[in-house]
């Protein structure tokens, strides 16, 4: 007899990839009204997220019901390893477009515009990084420094870190309680570097002049670190589902993945911090 | 175990019974061949659409003179249908064939996150959708050529801003569905399909989708920076701030030249499944095949700039990128020459799949040849955005990529519907196809050389003749398109009689070894190793 391999789960009929659909084509149609100050823009945005927020609680509830009742087998889980870790790929090819620009502006467009040449169109800009005033010459600003409050958010994300691989090792030593308490603390860790980030934007904004149109330095900082901090969010956000898990009693020692694709995300988002630190701020 | 094996495909059964009808069927998929069903009608849906586009754009240019539209409406033209073909037709198209496919040559159930699948299916109208909407607000729809170029995107209207969140709902999609292709690739095969016993089909749509995971983020990540440069007060492509437009082509065409081949690699898997089962032998070189698929992915992503020769850059720079492009007529060449040598002393027969595919070959060849000129950095200089270009990708996109399509859908029609197609009529579009499209691009070649600029509503009158040949080759060809309908609808509802198992016996893959048409599931029992074996053994000279 051939050998067979193990039943693979496929799932039933769903509504929710339908109501997902829903949800991007209004956020879609909404923010595309609302940048051109159509206000209509902004009820369509609101409607697209609730859509969406209503599909991420029914799906992922559906995965989670499947996964507790114990459909999903080795080899489902090895699929959703395959897929996490692609999906993480593409995540770190979406800060590369970001991180290809910080190169190329610093080590390209910027030495560029203070060269001979450009001397006849901007006389007075002069060519460094970070700059402190664009070509056109818009109001002058101060630069972030990297030995402030960055370098605090740096100890506590990778801080985070350790407390997340705590969790995991107390969970597949079956302690329950260090389970809870490393999933709790790190996701209270991502919610100080959330506030301490915000913070250090007020600051940025309000003393130093540093907006999203202070030159290119301006834009690569709020984009880049924007980003980061929507990401950071994200990893919050899947932790304290975890969190919310382990306090129902799921995942066992052996079964975890939902435990282990956040916290391959949340490593991947600190991996991304710890670049963004040296490149953004510090040199 | 076997008990338990058989108690749960009863199980199975018995709920396959109850899967919904109607509407409900196709908006809650989980089933990779309704899926796949649905991604073929959307591209076809959204090839007809890009055509009456390009018909729009060779109404215009029938004659010297603006005759029908503004010039402005003449761009959102060209900008649609570059839009619409890429990403509405061709890609879906692929991804399509991927879902049908793939389990079936393979030997799985299904895909490995079939609800996610359907995610990916479904996300797609909605983007079609704000494309479509760009057209009516005001400003009118993105008028900055396929490629978004700042700083014209970062100056348009509204529908700038549609299409680029259009772009992001369609690269969501195309993300999901590569890692939705790659995970099945990877994780389901049939025991006993080891990577070197797959069909070439999976290979090349293995590798599609891994450049599609890397390179859509990254089309993401310009268009994003486009939206708050327009929006938010950011100078990432603004000199003025110190930024550079030159950036946003940089960041463009490192998602556009791994993109050129995600629309080339599935078709030269398709055409390494056509080719041997009508020239009934292996495929000649399967290993080589296999690497040269390989190589030209790693080399997608270092020869981005040779679409920008003309903006100014370093002549190292254009050297750099001048033999890196070169170097991969090299990998292609080793892919033409193994179909020419599959069909070397071959028992060949000529059905519409073989037509197309040997089109495909002859004329792809062609495209590619072109390629070869314009990647010479001194040439490109004077071809630069001329209609020379236009005649290189349409010979790569149309006569490659379309082609391949059409190769296919006869191929796998008696497997997906359990009828036979009209074979005359097959052979009937693939004769009218081959003729009108030489009729409708051939010509630009000359027109590109005599300096005709792409993008352009109106012209010099010396570039006349050729431009009505052109215009009257297009509508003929477009119009020819009804053919493949007609034939397609005719074979859903019985076509010349049923199909049989294995209607090529030539074929040697797995999705010949189910029943026509294919069950609702397949493989829920993988096959059997030996058949595996014999199968793969049979597929290519050892």
């Amino acid at each position: 007899m051939a050998t067979h391999q193990p039943d693979y789960f496929v799932p039933q009929p769903s509504k929710w990839p339908l109501v997902g659909a829903f949800a991007l084509f209004f956020i879609g149609l909404g923010a595309s009204l609302a940048v051109n100050a159509v206000s209509a823009g902004w009820g369509a945005l609101a409607v697209g997220v609730a859509i969406l927020i209503y599909m991420l609680f029914g799906w992922f509830g559906d995965v989670i019901r499947e996964s507790e009742g114990g459909v999903y087998s080795k080899r489902v889980d090895i699929s959703f390893r395959w897929g996490m870790g692609w999906f993480i790929f593409s995540e770190v090819m979406f800060f590369a477009a970001f991180f290809g620009t910080l190169f190329y502006v610093r080590t390209i467009s910027v030495p560029e515009l203070g060269n001979m040449e450009h001397k006849l169109l901007w006389p007075d800009f002069r060519a460094m990084w970070p700059n402190s005033v664009a070509p056109n010459g818009t109001e002058p600003y101060q630069v972030m420094g990297a030995f402030g409050l960055p370098a605090w958010n740096t100890l506590i994300l990778l801080t985070s870190g350790v407390t997340l691989t705590w969790a995991h090792w107390g969970l597949m030593k079956n302690n329950r309680s260090q389970l809870k308490l490393g999933l709790l603390v790190t996701v209270l860790l991502g919610a100080l570097f959330l506030g301490l980030q915000m913070y250090e934007y007020a600051h940025a904004w309000g003393d130093l002049g540093l907006t999203l149109s202070s030159g290119v330095y301006g834009a690569t900082f709020y984009m880049m670190t924007g980003f980061h901090g929507m990401h950071v969010f994200i990893g919050a956000l899947m932790l304290a589902v975890m969190y919310a898990r382990s306090l129902k009693g799921h995942f066992t020692a052996e079964h975890h993945f939902a435990f282990e694709a956040a916290a391959w995300y949340w490593h991947f988002v600190d991996v991304v911090w710890l670049i963004l630190f040296v490149f953004v701020y510090w040199l | 175990m076997t008990t338990a094996t058989h108690d749960h495909d009863h199980a199975h059964d018995d709920h396959h019974d109850h899967h919904p009808t109607g509407l409900a069927r196709w908006v809650t998929a989980t089933n990779h061949k309704d899926i796949g069903t649905l991604y073929m009608w959307f591209a076809f849906i959204m090839f007809i659409s890009g055509g009456v586009l390009a018909l729009c754009i060779r109404l215009e240019l029938f004659s010297p003179g603006l005759q029908f539209f503004r010039p402005e409406l003449f761009n959102q033209f060209t900008t649609l249908h570059g839009l619409i073909m890429v990403f509405g037709a061709i890609m879906p198209a692929f991804t399509g064939l991927a879902n049908w496919q793939i389990p079936l040559m393979i030997g799985a159930p299904d895909m490995a996150f079939a609800r996610m699948n359907n995610w990916s299916f479904w996300l797609l109208p909605p983007a079609a959708l704000l494309l479509m909407i760009s057209f009516v607000v005001p400003g009118g729809a993105a008028a900055a050529g396929w490629t978004l170029y700042a700083p014209l995107s970062t100056q348009m209207g509204m529908g700038m801003d549609l299409t680029i969140f259009a772009i992001h709902i369609m690269g969501i999609s195309s993300i999901m569905g590569a890692i939705n292709i790659v995970t099945t690739i990877l994780n389901m095969r049939a025991p006993g399909m080891t990577m070197m016993k797959m069909p070439m089909f999976v290979w090349t749509s293995l590798i599609t989708a891994y450049l599609l995971i890397a390179v859509m983020p990254v089309l993401a990540g310009a268009v994003t920076m486009v939206l708050t440069d327009r929006h938010f007060g950011t100078n990432f492509f603004n000199a003025a701030g110190g930024g550079d437009p030159v950036l946003y082509q940089h960041i463009f065409w490192f998602f556009g030249h791994p993109e050129v081949y995600i629309m080339a690699l599935p078709a030269f898997g398709i055409v390494s499944q056509v080719i041997p089962t009508f020239a009934r032998k292996p495929l000649f070189g399967y290993h080589s095949m296999v690497y040269a698929t390989s190589s030209i992915a790693i080399l997608s992503f270092m020869v981005w700039a040779h679409h920008m020769y003309s903006v100014g850059m370093p002549v190292t720079a254009q050297l750099f990128f001048m033999y890196a492009t070169t170097l991969i007529a090299v990998p292609t060449g080793v892919k033409v020459f193994n179909w020419i040598a599959t069909m070397w002393k071959g028992e060949m027969s000529f059905e519409t799949p073989m037509l197309f595919a040997i089109g495909f070959v002859c004329l792809f060849t062609l495209g590619g040849l072109s390629g070869v000129v314009l990647s010479i950095a001194a040439v490109d200089i004077q071809l630069h955005d001329t209609y020379y270009v236009v005649a290189h990708f349409h010979y790569v996109l149309v006569a490659g990529a379309l082609f391949s399509l059409f190769a296919a859908v006869y191929y796998w029609l008696p497997k997906w519907t359990g009828y036979m197609y009209d074979e005359k009529m097959g052979k009937f579009h693939f004769w009218w196809s081959m003729i009108w499209f030489n009729v409708t691009f051939f010509p630009m070649h000359f027109l590109g050389l005599a300096g005709m600029p792409r993008r352009i509503p109106d012209y010099a009158t010396q570039f006349t003749e050729f431009n009505t040949i052109a215009s009257i080759g297009a509508a003929m060809f477009g119009f020819g398109q009804l053919i493949l309908l007609y034939n397609v609808i005719r074979t859903i509802r019985g076509g010349v009689g049923p199909a049989p198992q294995k209607p090529w016996e030539g074929a040697h893959t797995l999705e010949w070894e189910v029943p026509s048409p294919a069950p609702f599931h397949t493989w829920e029992t993988p096959p059997p190793v030996a058949l595996v074996d014999k199968l793969s053994a049979e597929q290519k000279l050892h």
